[in-house]
């Protein structure tokens, strides 16, 4: 065994155990972070299978930002375990039945199917090959209108996340615009006709 | 070298594993969209060690865009969840029938 096969095999213990206790743990905190370790471990394996770029990405993006979305959201609900967590060791039997029994057929198929040493390889790159800018040079030609309905994509998702969640208050000052600009003189202008008062006699006493 | 085999079987098991997760947790919804993160992490793994093992970028690329797509959705999921927090002061999909259907 080489020693980045013995990183592998690290690696993947350590996100196997990192994903099991994500559906485990009690607690939704620690959950998420070891969400974030299992993404850590999945970002170091794909390091060594060559996904550079994606790697880093994963961190950045995933550890960087939607886990901490994530612990924002946890920590923000002030959530009931207790019923949650009802049920829990009653599916846990058969739940883990069905992974066990589902995880040795893929493994016996997989096994059966694609038992080989790697046929061309990443050297079909070369060792010296930059795997951001092989990415990038797909990305950007044969791949760029699925770039830019991605692009898309995340635009949508910011809006109908900042539409979602914006909220009005009743008890809220604000302005209208839209209000603001068709209002006329009269509803804020009132003429009233009187008659002009006479000027009091000076008063002395003070 | 990492035979093919044992990376798709590391991706076959945490697919697994999140699978049971959902079923395990149910109730509650932050650990569901946790799993299904999970589940993406497990087939983008897949994606990897084929494009590592073919020598070709376009695994890669698909890797790209179902993060895009899976932070969108991540976003949006937990922008809905707040919501129903704030309407409903409960996470757990029981609670949730409002619609009956």
């Amino acid at each position: 065994m080489t020693f980045l096969q013995f990183v592998f095999y690290l690696f993947s213990a350590i996100l196997v155990f990192a994903a099991t206790m994500v559906v485990t743990v009690r607690n939704p905190v620690k959950s998420a972070l070891y969400l974030v370790l299992a993404f850590f471990s999945a970002a170091c394996i794909w390091m060594i299978l060559h996904a550079e770029f994606l790697a880093i990405v994963l961190v950045l993006v995933y550890v960087g930002a939607v886990m901490v979305l994530f612990l924002f959201v946890v920590m923000m609900l002030d959530i009931d375990l207790a019923r949650l967590r009802a049920g829990f060791t009653r599916y846990l039997p058969v739940g883990g039945l069905v992974a066990v029994l589902m995880a040795i057929e893929i493994a016996l198929a997989l096994h059966i199917g694609f038992n080989a040493e790697p046929s061309r390889a990443v050297s079909a790159l070369g060792p010296d090959a930059s795997n951001t800018r092989v990415l990038a040079s797909v990305l950007y030609t044969e791949y760029v209108y699925a770039l830019e309905i991605a692009a898309l994509i995340l635009l949508a998702a910011i809006i109908a996340a900042i539409v979602l969640t914006m909220r009005k208050r009743a008890d809220h000052k604000y302005t209208d615009p839209g209000h603001q600009v068709t209002v006329k003189r009269e509803d804020r202008l009132k003429i009233i006709k009187m008659d002009s008062e006479k000027p009091q006699a000076a008063d002395t006493s003070k | 070298m990492i035979p093919l085999s044992h990376a798709l079987i590391l991706g076959a098991v945490l697919f697994s594993i999140s699978v049971v997760g959902i079923f395990l947790n149910r109730k509650n919804l932050v650990i569901l969209l946790m799993a299904i993160e999970l589940l993406l992490l497990a087939v983008n793994l897949n994606f990897i060690a084929f494009s590592y093992h073919l020598g070709d970028i376009a695994g890669q690329v698909f890797v790209f865009f179902i993060l895009t797509v899976a932070a969108a959705e991540s976003a949006i999921g937990l922008a809905i969840l707040i919501v129903l927090f704030r309407t409903r002061r409960t996470i757990n999909v029981d609670d949730i029938d409002m619609l009956k259907g």
